[in-house]
């Protein structure tokens, strides 16, 4: 009850005195329950890249920790595996076939295996004795018992499997985690900026700037997409982070061109430009501080398309070899591996990029929206 | 007034009508309160208030037309058509009554018009559905009611597109949209705000004629008291949601028995005289308190007659010479359309005096006001301020001259940015023209103007969407002002400002040129609000100045035909009511 008054005072004190964009946002905000979540998801995935890139976790995520393709715990070790071992002796329980012209020969083998097997002999389940057993045995006393110790060590499950190489996939997923949102927001952040800039040029003056720039666009997006991005690859000649952000930056501006363009045009022609106009504010002041404000949701809208675009992207540019190196893990070269992951049933690397990615996804586009609306004073 | 009303039977009874809508912080906020009325058969209603009353909410509410999760109506409501409860009906039985038994016709001819479709298709569509016409019996009813609302060449226009029809004749298309399936009541929400006062008077004839043949009935809701004499047989005022005043058309406008409704009628201002200061609903409404029983009594209201016309002599402060403006569209891959806005306009405006420019829409006036701005660039003439022409001269050395005409533009909610406060907008010119040595000095300048223009010192932080359609043209006022213009244009600064609004937003124009001498070109459509502010008037058509008189002159004998045309459309509706 008290409470209640109290705000309610609060609130009677707040409409006379209008607090700034910017506290009113955050205010908006504060109060949006679907934003505040988003923004902690987005906290989360924020702090853990910043600690993946700081090495304090996930650094050792490229050691070999488990069987190849050790299944989640919670659906057990592999069953194959463990029976694998019990098939040395496959056809030992066979009836003899009387007819059989080699059924001495045969009767003397399966004796000859039987008595091996007793003996305790090192017999891997070929049925062949490793000739390396003995050196092996003495390399590891050299080494003090390590080296077999570690192949002992490797584990049938992990908490969320392993891939081929037995490597942990949810350390993998975080390693990958600091490439793909690198790569999707810095490359969005650079199209919108670009797009932006250019729609707004192209919108605000019309006449000949439009049309130079509306080349400048048909150009871009009358050439394949994808024989635009090899040319920009060959161009730049060199594989990393940085190449794939600048691929998909000045190849991923053309729709945020076409849109901003679109809403400056219409914006133009409003009555509050008019006016700032006919108080004599210039060009460069009515572009960026009277329209911008009033279409800058739709670059956040954008943006957040962008961002999903290009970690997909990467993915793309990944598999044809464009992308991230080799020895840099991310979702887009998991989710490559994946393809044929599948077909063998190991579907835990494919899951646990795809979660990280959609939920990241998810959050980052509900809190640009929810942004958007706190950002607008016109809505309540 | 009960007996008289039993007579005819009723059609529309609506009883206890409650609407809320969801407002902020998901309450829920009652617009209509509770009002009662009845509309009989083969009558017109007109409901008449000012935005916010609750009259187009009515009339949605009727048609079953409300937002469903944004909109609530009371239980205890009731809407009985023909004696059947329209809230308690299902979508489809509702949907079976709309359209048929009721038809609406809306504001705007051309947003209620499919584009893509041909106003033949879109009217033949309605009598397929509810008669179960077949294409070519609907087609031929097309023409039949194409002819019957007045468009001239019918086997022509059934095909062609909204976009190739003037206003008037899209707002004909609507009518022959809605007595389509002869429906037994009309309702027509503001179907002449939006058109010309010609136009206006051509539908007004059209509607009333169709309603007497047909024996409908009629809800015409309006702003505007002087129409509701023209058309409306019963009339009924509204306010906040509340029913102020209902009865025969005639009783409420010659004897108005409201407070309200007789502030109404005095905020207008009227072709007949012309008080030093317009009334004000507040005026009016202070009484408010007084019992009911006791008789209320009006305040004094300075009647004496402001003297306006030029009487030769005055110092003239800008001559617009043979100012051209023609526009290009392109016509092929090489061709060029001319069409010429302003044929070679010439006049003068006196200091401190007041120009009224009208004309109807494409007549070219706005885009005077815009040429004169250097909003657009002119083909050619020019227009001397000070003795320079003001069109000829470079960017550079115009600046100087931008902050002595300014303008004001028609739509508030429009005209200022809704990013910036109110402190933002005010402090901008300035800071664009050097005026003030720094912000804390621009920033007392800006509170002095709000106060100037009657707003509290608070809205110098709040944003313009907080703010009512009247101070934000106050607002724009003040921008203006920041510069100490000497010409100020107003282009229909107060034509989309409610009646009340209106006249505090015309005594503040008027004071301000009282006290700082200023110049105005008043551009508007509405003819009593230029006869009240102006001196002089110049008439335009097609780009052409037909007339330039003083405006008292030019009320009482108009010289050119187009003139007698225009003043002969205004509603003759607003009589002398004390």
């Amino acid at each position: 009850m008290m409470l209640g008054i109290l705000s309610k005072k609060v609130d009677v004190q707040d409409q006379q005195t209008s607090p700034g964009l910017w506290r009113l946002a955050m205010r908006r905000l504060k109060a949006d329950r679907i934003a505040m979540l988003s923004l902690l998801v987005l906290l989360c995935y924020f702090i853990i890249l910043v600690l993946s890139m700081t090495g304090v976790i996930a650094s050792n995520w490229n050691k070999e920790v488990a069987v190849s393709y050790a299944p989640p715990t919670f659906i057990g070790a592999d069953q194959n595996t463990q029976d694998s071992e019990k098939k040395a002796t496959p056809v030992a329980a066979l009836p003899e076939n009387p007819v059989d012209p080699l059924k001495d020969v045969i009767k003397e083998l399966n004796t000859e295996i039987a008595t091996e097997q007793t003996s305790g002999g090192e017999i891997d389940y070929y049925g062949i004795q490793d000739p390396l057993a003995e050196d092996m045995k003495a390399i590891d006393q050299q080494l003090g018992g390590h080296l077999l110790d570690q192949q002992s060590e490797l584990k049938q499950t992990l908490p969320f499997g392993a891939d081929k190489w037995g490597q942990d996939v949810v350390l993998k997923t975080i390693k990958g985690a600091e490439t793909s949102i690198i790569v999707g927001l810095i490359s969005a952040l650079l199209a919108v900026v670009i797009g932006t800039f250019l729609g707004a040029i192209a919108g605000y003056f019309g006449g000949w700037v439009d049309d130079v720039l509306n080349w400048f666009y048909n150009i871009f997006t009358s050439i394949p997409y994808l024989l635009l991005v090899l040319a920009i690859a060959a161009v730049l000649q060199q594989k990393g982070i940085l190449s794939i952000v600048l691929i998909l930056g000045l190849t991923g501006w053309t729709g945020v061109f076409r849109l901003i363009r679109a809403e400056y045009m219409k914006h133009n022609s409003r009555e509050y430009v008019l006016a700032a106009k006919a108080i004599g504010v210039s060009n460069t002041r009515r572009m960026f501080v009277h329209i911008f404000p009033n279409v800058s949701h739709i670059a956040l809208v954008q943006m957040s398309i962008l961002v999903v675009a290009f970690i997909k992207s990467e993915v793309i540019l990944s598999f044809l070899g464009f992308g991230v190196p080799v020895g840099v893990v991310s979702w887009g070269s998991m989710l490559n591996e994946a393809q044929s992951e599948l077909i063998l049933g190991k579907w835990w690397q494919l899951v646990a990029a795809s979660v990280a990615m959609a939920v990241l996804v998810t959050a980052f586009s509900m809190f640009t929206d929810a942004l958007r609306d706190a950002l607008d004073p016109k809505l309540k | 007034m009960s007996e008289q009303q039993a007579t005819p039977p009723v059609l529309l009874s609506v009883e206890n009508l409650s609407v809320s809508f969801k407002g902020e912080n998901k309450q829920f906020i009652e617009t209509v309160k509770g009002i009662s009325f009845q509309i009989p058969t083969n009558t017109t209603v007109a409901l008449v208030g000012e935005s916010g009353s609750g009259k187009s909410v009515t009339s949605l509410a009727t048609m079953g037309l409300l937002p469903k999760g944004q909109s609530r109506i009371a239980e205890n409501s009731k809407i009985l058509f023909e004696g059947k409860d329209l809230l308690s009906l299902n979508s489809k039985q509702m949907r079976a009554i709309c359209g048929k038994d009721i038809a609406m016709i809306f504001q705007e001819p051309m947003s209620s018009l499919n584009p893509v479709f041909t106003v033949g298709d879109q009217i033949a569509e309605i009598m397929r559905i509810h008669l179960n016409m077949g294409r070519k019996q609907a087609r031929q009813r097309t023409l039949e009611l194409l002819t019957e609302v007045g468009i001239p060449s019918p086997e022509s226009k059934i095909d062609a597109y909204p976009s190739q029809l003037s206003g008037g004749q899209q707002q004909r298309v609507m009518i022959a949209m809605a007595i389509a399936c002869e429906p037994k009541l009309l309702i027509a929400d503001e179907p002449t705000t939006a058109l010309d006062v010609t136009i206006q008077k051509q539908i007004l004839d059209l509607l009333e004629a169709l309603r007497k043949r047909r024996q409908m009935s009629m809800l015409f809701i309006t702003h505007d008291l002087a129409l509701v004499s023209e058309i409306a047989d019963e009339v009924i005022v509204m306010r906040h949601g509340e029913i102020r005043e209902q009865g025969l058309a005639k009783a409420v406008l010659e004897q108005p028995q409201d407070a309200y409704t007789k502030a109404l009628l005095l905020c207008r201002p009227q072709l007949s005289h012309r008080p030093y200061r317009l009334p004000v609903i507040s005026d009016f409404m202070q009484v408010q308190d007084v019992p009911e029983t006791e008789a209320v009594s009006l305040p004094e209201v300075d009647f004496a007659e402001r003297k306006r016309g030029l009487v030769g002599g005055e110092e003239i402060i800008l001559d617009v010479r043979d100012l051209k403006k023609s526009f290009f569209s392109r016509k092929g891959l090489f061709g060029k359309d001319e069409f010429q806005a302003v044929k070679g306009a010439s006049f003068q405006l006196a200091k401190g005096k007041t120009l009224g420019l009208v004309g109807e829409s494409g007549s070219g006036k706005t885009t005077i006001g815009l040429l004169l701005m250097r909003l657009q660039q002119a083909s050619g003439g020019q227009a001397l301020f000070q003795g320079k022409d003001i069109l000829a001269m470079s960017e550079k050395e115009f600046a100087q001259y931008q902050r002595k005409i300014q303008i004001i533009f028609q739509n508030p909610y429009a005209s200022l940015n809704p990013r910036f406060t109110v402190g933002q907008i005010l402090m901008e010119p300035m800071q664009v023209h050097k005026i003030g040595a720094n912000d804390t000095e621009r920033k007392k300048m800006a509170l002095e103007l709000l106060e100037r223009v009657s707003l509290p010192a608070q809205a110098f932080d709040r944003y313009p969407h907080e703010f009512s359609g009247g101070q934000r043209q106050r607002i724009a006022i003040a921008r203006c002002l920041t510069l100490k213009p000497e010409i100020l244009i107003c282009d229909e600064s107060v034509s989309a400002l409610d009646v009340s609004v209106q006249a505090q937003v015309l005594n503040l124009l008027q004071d301000l040129q009282d006290e700082f001498g200023l110049s105005y070109i008043f551009i508007s459509h509405d003819l009593s609000v230029v006869k009240y502010i102006s001196d002089q008037i110049m008439v335009m058509n097609h780009g052409d100045i037909v007339e330039i008189a003083n405006s008292d002159e030019l009320y009482q004998s108009p010289q050119h035909d187009y003139t007698k045309r225009l003043l002969s459309s205004i509603p003759q509706g607003t009589r002398q009511v004390i």
